[in-house]
């Protein structure tokens, strides 16, 4: 925990949760759990935040949102996906409007499994992923870092490949955006 | 006349948990317009019950939202023993109307929370939240869960909770009535919150009915609508309650039911508990779902309405939610017209929105 000595903010974002994990999320802010005490700070703002926690998975409509505020954030930063949904669609994963796990739009550093996540796993999460800003923040300062790490093209390609062999109209769609 | 300009509100804002997305027309600081626009977070859980069989879709419904997730499971079981024709133990039905007002407490006590956060009021926020954990120690203690409890099931709980415990639960919520109390003075005395609260979006009787409002939106305005009065909902029958109602139809009224529920909760569960009988808590489900029911509930956010129809096999056909945000968004629209841009977060928290439900 003595990497601990700088006050991380946190940006929390809704991917198609069903809330469970998002009271919890702001459980964890709240007196019981308590995080301001490590100087842990919920911030609206992608700008002001290292931390972004994500729950739900990601579907057509929110994955610009989810890609929007991952962009903005500043480096070093890290992603926490809150949650089975956020992990690999959960339950919903055979539902026709959810692409899968948040890692299909952003890399994911740290995942805290859980329907719902309890407060104490999405605490754990964020001190491991205290960690990984921590290393992340040298790899930076010693030059080893340079872009923002976005998952390979090929990859992300395949996997819309794959979702769209389940739907076809998501094939025309990728290719107008291409 | 000033120069009319559209500002984009979500679908990440701070005051929001969950994304929804409102294009404010606004004219200086006055909104003339609010479009709203929703699709975040639509999962298509409807369309599950073509690949889950009927018994495990309770765990699918559960988690269309983790606020009234418990509410969700019961509408859901309800439909389905209604177009089977099964008949749940009296134990159960009390036991369900016990945890089902357990989980309108944390609802209302995480939206008061919320509405404090909205105006500015941080330190109430806190307040709010860390008496809430109390009702969840009590849901964890009793299902096993804070959020998601997965003890209704088709004919029944899956838990009982022995006599001592729910005595325990009503000495604990007792004792938490000065807690609570001492918070609803902040928000209906203290000058600063009435000032923000009263006179601000007002939606009168008639507009809440056209509208067709629902829950503590409708009655904030003066609407007599309270599900939990309609026959066939748990117990409530035996419990002889009457419904919270405000007449002033703005921001003050629509605290001031909830609040008042708050109180109305924790009476509920005490009769609950003096009156709960002995028995089983479930009984054996055989067969498959043959025609259909619809069957309605009242959840912490207003009326909930759950349709299920089978054709004799293990999946259902079809089932339907219809849920209370759903039903609020066109009074919410109407609250914003005329209002200052500065209250738009608290507004929009007023008709207490939950998006995962509206948009499944």
């Amino acid at each position: 925990m003595s990497y601990v000595t700088k006050s991380p903010w946190v940006i929390h974002y809704d991917g198609s949760s069903c809330n469970g994990c998002d009271i919890e999320v702001l459980a964890c802010l709240t007196p019981m759990y308590d995080v301001e005490r490590f100087g842990i700070i919920n911030t609206g703002n992608p700008k002001h935040a290292d931390v972004f926690l994500v729950t739900g998975s990601v579907n057509e409509q929110n994955k610009g949102v989810v890609k929007q505020i991952y962009e903005q954030m500043p480096e070093p930063k890290v992603v926490v996906a809150v949650g089975i949904c956020a992990n690999n669609g959960g339950i919903f994963r055979e539902c026709y409007n959810i692409m899968g796990g948040v890692d299909t739009v952003i890399p994911v550093d740290v995942y805290v499994p859980g329907c719902a996540a309890r407060p104490e796993a999405i605490i754990d999460g964020v001190v491991k992923g205290l960690g990984v800003l921590e290393e992340k923040r040298k790899a930076l300062a010693s030059g080893q870092l340079t872009a923002p790490a976005a998952p390979e093209e090929s990859e992300q390609a395949e996997e819309q490949e794959a979702a769209s062999e389940e739907n076809g109209t998501e094939k025309v769609e990728e290719k107008e955006e291409a | 006349m000033g120069k009319r300009t559209i500002i984009p509100f979500g679908p990440q804002h701070p005051v929001l948990p969950e994304p929804v997305h409102l294009d404010l027309v606004i004219e200086d600081e006055t909104v003339i317009e609010a479009i709203p626009s929703i699709g975040f977070i639509h999962r298509g859980l409807e369309k599950l019950v073509e690949k889950k069989e009927y018994t495990e879709m309770v765990y699918v419904i559960e988690r269309i939202c983790g606020i009234c997730s418990f509410g969700h499971g019961w509408g859901y079981c309800a439909a389905v023993e209604g177009a089977m024709d099964v008949e749940v133990p009296k134990r159960a039905e009390y036991l369900r109307t016990i945890w089902h007002e357990l989980s309108r407490l944390h609802s209302h006590l995480l939206w008061l929370g919320l509405l404090a956060d909205a105006f500015g009021f941080e330190s109430l926020f806190m307040h709010c939240w860390r008496v809430r954990e109390t009702i969840l120690d009590i849901l964890e203690k009793t299902t096993g869960g804070r959020v998601i409890f997965s003890v209704c099931k088709v004919g029944g709980v899956r838990k009982d909770i022995d006599n001592e415990t729910l005595k325990e639960i009503v000495d604990t919520l007792k004792g938490m009535k000065k807690d609570i109390k001492a918070l609803t003075d902040v928000f209906l005395e203290d000058k600063s919150s009435k000032n923000r609260l009263c006179g601000v979006g007002v939606l009168s009787k008639e507009d809440a009915i056209d509208l067709g409002a629902v829950g503590p939106v409708a009655r904030g305005s003066g609407v007599v609508q309270d599900m939990r009065l309609a026959k066939g909902h748990g117990v409530y029958d035996e419990l002889d309650f009457e419904p919270v109602i405000e007449e002033g139809g703005d921001c003050y009224a629509r605290c001031k039911v909830r609040i008042g529920e708050v109180f109305q909760s924790i009476e509920l569960i005490e009769k609950a508990v003096s009156k709960i009988p002995e028995g089983p808590i479930s009984v054996e489900v055989k067969g498959n779902v043959e025609g259909e029911f619809v069957t309605r509930l009242e959840q912490p956010r207003g009326e909930a309405y759950y349709y299920a129809k089978g054709a004799g096999t293990k999946f259902l056909e079809r089932m339907r939610v219809r849920t209370p945000t759903n039903q609020n968004i066109p009074a919410l629209v109407k609250t914003l017209q005329g209002c200052d841009l500065a209250d738009v977060p608290m507004l929009v928290l007023t008709i207490d929105p939950c998006i995962s439900c509206t948009e499944r």
